[in-house]
């Protein structure tokens, strides 16, 4: 990291603010949406995995699980990717779930959705676009530089020091 | 590791606050805009989803209702299915499915189903094979997989027999149309109540017939138009008739696009089939004499003897859900046109037949276009001054561009015209001012079932529930006689018109039917 020019710094800054304002806002706008869940997606499921999202959802109980889950799991790691803290857990938690959103709908040669996508896609979808951008942050963890990880870190090391004075 | 915090330490880390903060400005920015779209669309459009009418009770409680079914061919075996009551080996077939596979459902959705609270007593269908495996079928309520565990039903030789027993309250008839009539007119006069499939009557002369007999019985009547338990039919009705959503509509435009062998009426003959095990002289009646043919037994609605053709069998139904959504009734004239063009198999009834029904008082034209010979989806559209509506199993609803009652928001960008403002999902229990992408291409595909009380439904079970529901509460049911006799009539009136190449008129007064020379 210490190797990076200012301006790659920034360029990779500014991606991991926008793929968090786009998760953060995805959840927020389905909180919003009080009537939003996952469960016609789930259902319009295909590949190899169809049966299990469709199980879930048309499991009642699961789905009054999956469903907050979902929402505010997107704004929580929306919000850390932008403010930059917890940050490695974040970007975790959003290779998780961009895994699964792809899994679950793959664009696979003869897979057809009712739910048309926006764009033209063939095996790798904007999901795994977003997927493999997340994977560049989590070799390049900016955070450490700009971001609330820094003061944490700051403030991680002053007591990692202090244990070890009163050990001594 | 630095003694002090440093300011630029504390820039670097705070630095991407302010856009949190730009997120939630905008992102609130946003809600409101939507929230405001919304209102003024709800002061426009106002739904009490809880409002719409379930025709259903909780329970199938009081006395059981004990049954005879008439006719176990495809239909028959279909309703009987829905009620609960399979053969052993169709069940076992169904678990084996649902083991091996478990997204096949079937058995699944059988065994939960509540029971109706009914048993079946006799049988009669005049084809042995179907008798033999309806009269094991009819007595399986406890949905075993083992028949040697069954004691057949009683099977009748004849219907009248059937009709005449005394362990029998209530028929299903799933007969060939010509036997309607006659079947319908038997149960009346011997108080049985009755639940037959569409249409109502093969002819004119015997919807009048079946019509007085019902009024002069006591019994509850229901025409198998099983579309009447739509959650989406009663929701439109209301949003048509009392929002008046759609302004004047003028125009409703109904289609029927199938390009099968079974959407041809080309059915399956059975190879074991022969004249020793049909009872052929039954099965012709009293209409024209016929030679033995297998064709026409079990193929029977491509001629007009025993069948309807288009009229009977699709555009009684898509007539149904219009005048079940806006009380049209009877229309003042009918003309129809069409032909055999594709199946010129030897077949009476056309294959692409178009009628256009015309309601003068209601300024309404009805328009049914049907083909045989291709399976381009049309959707069933009602145009008014102010919007439309492409109804099915779920809706959507488009604001006319130049509509003047929402004249005003389209012109403030709250009504955008490309795009449905309205989307209705089964199941869903909502239904969006706003619509997200997704619903709108649930509403546009629709489903087999309909919801109720967030369960999937088999519309057919509903429609067997509600007439068992009436029959017990001595109330009417949603496809009662009056709503036949204006089905059946509509019906024939397109039949004569194709048949005769003449404008059919109906007198209301009167009701008598005439034609132009």
């Amino acid at each position: 990291m210490k190797n990076l020019e200012k301006s790659q710094i920034t360029v990779l800054v500014l991606l991991r603010i926008i793929i968090g304002w786009h998760f953060a806002y995805e959840g927020l706008a389905k909180l919003f949406d009080t009537k939003w869940s996952a469960y016609f997606y789930l259902l319009e499921s295909k590949g190899w995995f169809q049966e299990t999202f469709m199980n879930m959802a048309m499991n009642t109980n699961l789905m009054l699980i999956i469903d907050p889950l979902i929402k505010w799991g997107l704004l929580l790691i929306g919000l850390s990717l932008i403010l930059g803290f917890l940050t490695k857990y974040a970007k975790m938690a959003g290779l998780c779930m961009l895994f699964f959103f792809w899994l679950s709908h793959p664009p696979f040669i003869g897979y057809e959705y009712s739910l048309p996508f926006e764009g033209h896609y063939l095996i790798f979808d904007k999901n795994s676009v977003e997927f493999f951008a997340i994977l560049v942050l989590m070799f390049f963890p900016t955070e450490q530089i700009i971001g609330l990880q820094r003061l944490a870190n700051y403030f991680l090391e002053k007591w990692r020091q202090n244990n070890a004075n009163k050990n001594q | 590791m630095p003694t002090k915090i440093s300011r630029r330490d504390l820039l670097k880390s705070f630095a991407t606050l302010p856009v949190v903060g730009g997120l939630f400005y905008k992102a609130l920015q946003k809600e409101q805009h939507n929230k405001q779209l919304q209102k003024s669309l709800s002061k426009i459009i106002k739904i009490d989803f809880n409002s719409i009418n379930h025709a259903t009770h909780s329970e199938s409680s009081g006395k059981k209702i004990r049954l005879g079914i008439i006719g176990y061919g495809s239909r028959g075996k279909m309703i009987m299915n829905s009620a609960g009551f399979l053969h052993p080996d169709d069940i076992s077939i169904f678990k084996q499915s649902f083991q091996e596979n478990n997204k096949d459902k079937r058995y699944e959705e059988l065994m939960q189903t509540e029971k109706l609270n009914i048993e079946f007593n006799g049988i009669c269908d005049i084809y042995d094979p179907h008798a033999e495996f309806g009269i094991i079928a009819g007595n399986n309520s406890e949905k075993l997989t083992d028949k040697s565990k069954l004691q057949p039903i009683k099977r009748y030789k004849t219907y009248k027999e059937l009709i005449a027993a005394k362990d029998i309250d209530a028929v299903i008839i799933a007969t060939p149309d010509h036997w309607h009539a006659p079947m319908i007119i038997e149960a009346a006069k011997h108080g049985k109540h009755v639940y037959s499939e569409k249409c109502m009557t093969r002819t004119l002369e015997e919807t009048f017939a079946v019509r007085n007999s019902v009024l002069n019985s006591k019994i509850t009547f229901q025409l198998g138009h099983q579309n009447r338990q739509f959650d989406s039919y009663n929701l439109a009705a209301k949003l048509i008739k009392e929002k008046k959503i759609l302004g004047d509509i003028s125009l409703i435009q109904t289609n029927t696009n199938r390009n099968t062998p079974w959407g041809a009426w080309i059915y399956p003959i059975p190879e074991i089939a022969s004249r020793k095990n049909i009872d052929w002289e039954q099965f012709i009646g009293s209409t024209n004499f016929s030679e033995f043919s297998l064709e026409k037994f079990f193929r029977w609605r491509l001629w007009w003897d025993y069948g309807t053709g288009l009229t009977g069998d699709m555009l009684t139904h898509e007539y149904d859900c219009i005048n079940q959504v806006m009380e049209i009734g009877i229309p003042d004239t009918v003309m129809s046109s069409g032909g055999i063009y594709y199946h010129k198999d030897g077949r009476e009834v056309p294959d692409v037949f178009n009628a256009l029904m015309e309601y003068k008082d209601q300024d309404l034209t009805l328009m049914y276009s049907a083909s045989l010979a291709s399976g381009k989806y049309r959707p069933r559209t009602l145009m008014g001054t102010d919007g439309s509506m492409e109804l099915s199993n779920g809706f959507t609803v488009s604001v006319d561009d130049h509509s003047q009652k929402y004249s005003k928001e389209i012109e403030q960008g709250i009504i955008d015209t490309s795009n449905p403002v309205y989307s209705y999902v089964p199941g869903a229990e909502k239904v969006d001012a706003i619509t997200s992408a997704s619903t709108k291409y649930f509403a546009k595909r629709g489903l087999t079932y309909t919801y109720r009380n967030g369960k999937q439904h088999d519309t057919t079970y509903l429609h067997l529930k509600e007439w068992l529901d009436a029959i017990r509460l001595g109330t009417q049911p949603s496809c009662n006689i009056d709503r036949g006799f204006e089905e059946a009539i509509t019906a024939h009136m397109a039949t004569i018109s194709y048949r005769e190449g003449k404008k059919v008129y109906w007198n209301k007064d009167k009701e008598q039917l005439t034609m132009n020379n």
